[in-house]
């Protein structure tokens, strides 16, 4: 069935009789397949994926999953940098992945199994172009099939995708058509998601299809009172919340809620559900409304403990969750101090809602507003060793100094890197003639050549 | 301005009448002090209006880099209560710099938008939200309309806005002058800190423009920047520095000691 990288750097390819494997290296481990097996793995790993990717996951069986991530990958920083970390995390668990965004499923399939890169994104229009040269066993067709057209002299789906359509319907069945136009995308193919397991779930069918946003929205209205309802009864609050919409055209359309905390107010679910109505496309009409909350966390009632001294805080989370689901959740965030001297490694993102830190960074010295991203090379002119620059040059305008304060002496973190051992920079802040102030450094201490290359840089601006 | 005021009560009336017209008499509107008498006398209410939307950018080469006009927000939004909403397009905020204007990093939490749109979406939302001490967004361009729909936002939560307007080429800052429904106007500028009798620099100072003001007068002012409770102070004039000397509370004694030291 399949054979392990190690195998296939020996010459042996799935497909190869056992006997002449065995043959050939008497040492060689064979494992009996096991479907059933590797059906449930799969299906372990969709609900992963579920859990961290999209709402609407399903098998593909037997090697794949396929996901919809419309409305999705924004919040993983875009379709490359998703397909990358979803490639990344298999690799860290010990598969090897390949992963590819296209129009449809049909095309998904065949560019992941049979294309030559580990990591595409298939640009809309672009599909027909980038099949065109793959085999046909990319088009999900039954091997006697494969078998017919290849003694025809078809073995590419390009060719197949040119040929009049009757006389292979007449002589193979409907099935290739279906398969091509699945593949180009001109008839649908719905995905059916696999379920978590027992999630609190409530649904709504419709006698005649809804498209307004504003039914949309006042069914969602409907839904979620029954939704918190069931919670409520389990003690829980949800942390991500699913809205599927079952088109008439069998397609499905789905919205994705997340909340930083367990969350169990109505009013609250409704609006961020509300808020993404306008990602909806409704299509000839939605016939069934499914809310699942797909993930949920136990949640107990808190009490309050008002205070006489001290005002309460405003609680800030809704507020958050409706920012995270606009700009994702890792475009949310605090910065916390870190214990280096090095500036840009002084700082560290955390989540929004993250609990306090308790430490701070040290006040000796006044910190520029703004930092620069990489410090930026300048040309100055400075008396060794340690006095600062009497005039540099930034973005071309050449720049005299009129006062400075410094050096601050940075040494290398040398016990997290050997490299940094003997590094240093000298930082001043120094004020030109007009008035602005700067972040420089020099990379070294101006004696020893091995502390740096003693160039000058430009790291921050002073308000 | 407050003289005057004291001597047209005609003048107060009219006022009264002209809030009244605008909706919102029966909500009598807070105001921020700075705490330098200078600059509140010259803003109506006695000092940054909350539940409005205000403009900052910052002069001449500030325009990109946005470093005074920055601290300058830091420190307005340092002095209110509660958590503070920073909303950004490129990230270049050093948060400890933050931290000695007096806006710890607890309280501050920020938005990485995407576009100028998603930005003004972010900051109408921390607008609305009314449980903000300050929202702080970082805009290029700024439409009327954009700034009406946020201004109303403030209005009704009561939360304090500040638009920090940053651009990407210095061509780009002669939108600075087109109307917008903020209610005051800043421009930040960098001046020349005062000379130490030592090497070094000394506290910066910033010439705080006062560009438009609803019901108030434009206004500039010299001022030292933030301290670490992001108050700002006035400047002393440079007579009154040099004369401060003199004056310093250890000179006699010094002097005493060396007359001591000459006789023995």
């Amino acid at each position: 069935m399949s054979v392990d990288l190690a195998a296939r750097k020996l010459g042996l390819r799935p497909g190869t009789p056992v006997a002449k494997a065995q043959a050939l290296y008497p040492d060689l481990v064979l494992m009996d397949a096991d479907p059933e097996d590797d059906r449930l793995g799969l299906e372990k790993l969709a609900l992963w994926f579920q859990h961290r990717i999209a709402p609407i996951v399903a098998v593909d069986a037997p090697d794949g999953l396929v996901l919809d991530t419309t409305g999705a990958d924004h919040l993983h920083g875009g379709e490359l940098p998703m397909l990358k970390d979803m490639v990344h995390r298999m690799a860290g668990a010990g598969f090897r992945a390949k992963a590819v965004v296209a129009e449809t499923w049909g095309a998904a399939h065949a560019i992941a199994r049979y294309g030559r890169v580990p990591i595409a994104v298939v640009q809309a229009g672009d599909a027909s172009k980038a099949l065109a040269d793959l085999p046909l066993e990319a088009l999900r067709l039954p091997p006697t099939i494969i078998e017919g057209l290849a003694t025809l002299g078809v073995s590419r789906i390009g060719p197949l995708a040119a040929m009049p359509r009757a006389p292979l319907a007449l002589r193979f069945g409907p099935d290739i058509a279906r398969r091509l136009d699945q593949a180009f995308g001109r008839i649908g193919e719905a995905i059916l998601p696999v379920r978590p397991v027992d999630p609190v779930e409530v649904s709504r069918n419709f006698a005649e299809p809804i498209g307004a946003a504003e039914t949309i929205a006042r069914y969602i209205g409907k839904l979620v009172p029954l939704l918190c309802q069931g919670l409520d009864e389990r003690g829980q609050g949800v942390r991500r919340l699913d809205l599927l919409l079952h088109r008439v055209d069998s397609r499905t359309e789905a919205i994705r809620v997340a909340t930083a905390m367990p969350v169990r107010d109505v009013k609250r679910l409704t609006r961020l559900l509300c808020e993404k109505i306008e990602t909806i496309n409704p299509g000839f009409g939605i016939e069934r409304m499914v809310l699942i909350a797909s993930q949920a966390e136990p949640m107990d009632r808190r009490q309050t403990v008002s205070s006489l001294i001290a005002e309460e805080e405003t609680d800030v989370s809704d507020l958050v969750d409706t920012l995270a689901n606009r700009v994702g959740m890792q475009a949310l965030y605090r910065f916390a101090p870190v214990e280096s001297d090095l500036p840009e490694r002084s700082f560290c993102r955390v989540p929004a809602l993250a609990p306090e830190e308790t430490k701070d960074w040290p006040d000796h010295w006044p910190r520029p507003t703004r930092l620069l991203a990489r410090p930026e090379p300048v040309q100055a002119m400075a008396e060794l060793p340690d006095q600062p620059p009497l005039f540099f040059i930034w973005r071309g305008v050449r720049r005299k100094v009129k006062c400075a304060d410094g050096p601050e002496r940075v040494f290398g973190e040398w016990w997290k890197n050997d490299a940094e051992l003997t590094i240093d920079r000298d930082y001043f802040r120094v004020e030109d003639t007009s008035g602005e102030r700067f972040w420089l450094y020099r990379a070294g201490d101006g004696e020893h050549g091995e502390t740096g290359s003693q160039g000058w840089f430009l790291h921050g601006i002073f308000g | 301005m407050t003289a005057e005021t004291h001597k047209k009560p005609g003048l107060e009336t009219l006022r009264a009448a002209i809030s009244r017209l605008e909706g919102h008499s029966d909500r009598r509107r807070t105001v921020l002090p700075f705490g330098v008498r200078e600059i509140d006398s010259r803003l109506p209410g006695g000092g940054l209006a909350l539940g409005a939307l205000h403009e900052v950018a910052g002069g001449g080469n500030d325009a990109l880099h946005s470093a005074a006009a920055g601290q300058f927000c830091a420190g307005i939004a340092a002095r209110t209560r509660g958590k503070v909403l920073w909303i950004v397009t490129r990230q270049d905020v050093f948060a400890p710099s933050l931290k000695q204007v007096g806006l710890s990093a607890r309280r501050t939490i920020f938005v990485e938008a995407s576009s100028d749109v998603d930005v003004l979406a972010c900051f109408e939302e921390g607008l609305r939200h009314g449980g903000l001490g300050a929202v702080v967004a970082e805009v290029a361009r700024l439409s009327m309309t954009a700034s009406r729909r946020l201004q109303l936002a403030a209005e009704t939560s009561g939360s304090l806005g500040i638009a920090i307007r940053r651009w990407r080429r210095q061509t780009d800052a002669a939108d600075f002058g087109q109307p917008t429904a903020s209610v005051t106007r800043w421009r930040v500028s960098v001046l020349p800190s005062v000379p130490l009798p030592v090497p070094g620099v000394g506290r910066p100072r910033w010439l705080l423009e006062l560009i438009r003001a609803r019901a108030g007068e434009c206004a500039d002012f010299e001022v030292e920047a933030c301290d670490a409770k992001g108050r700002l102070a006035p400047c002393i004039p440079v007579a009154d520095r040099l004369a401060l000397p003199a004056t310093l509370g250890d000179r006699p004694d010094q002097e005493t000691t060396w007359t001591r030291r000459a006789r023995a």
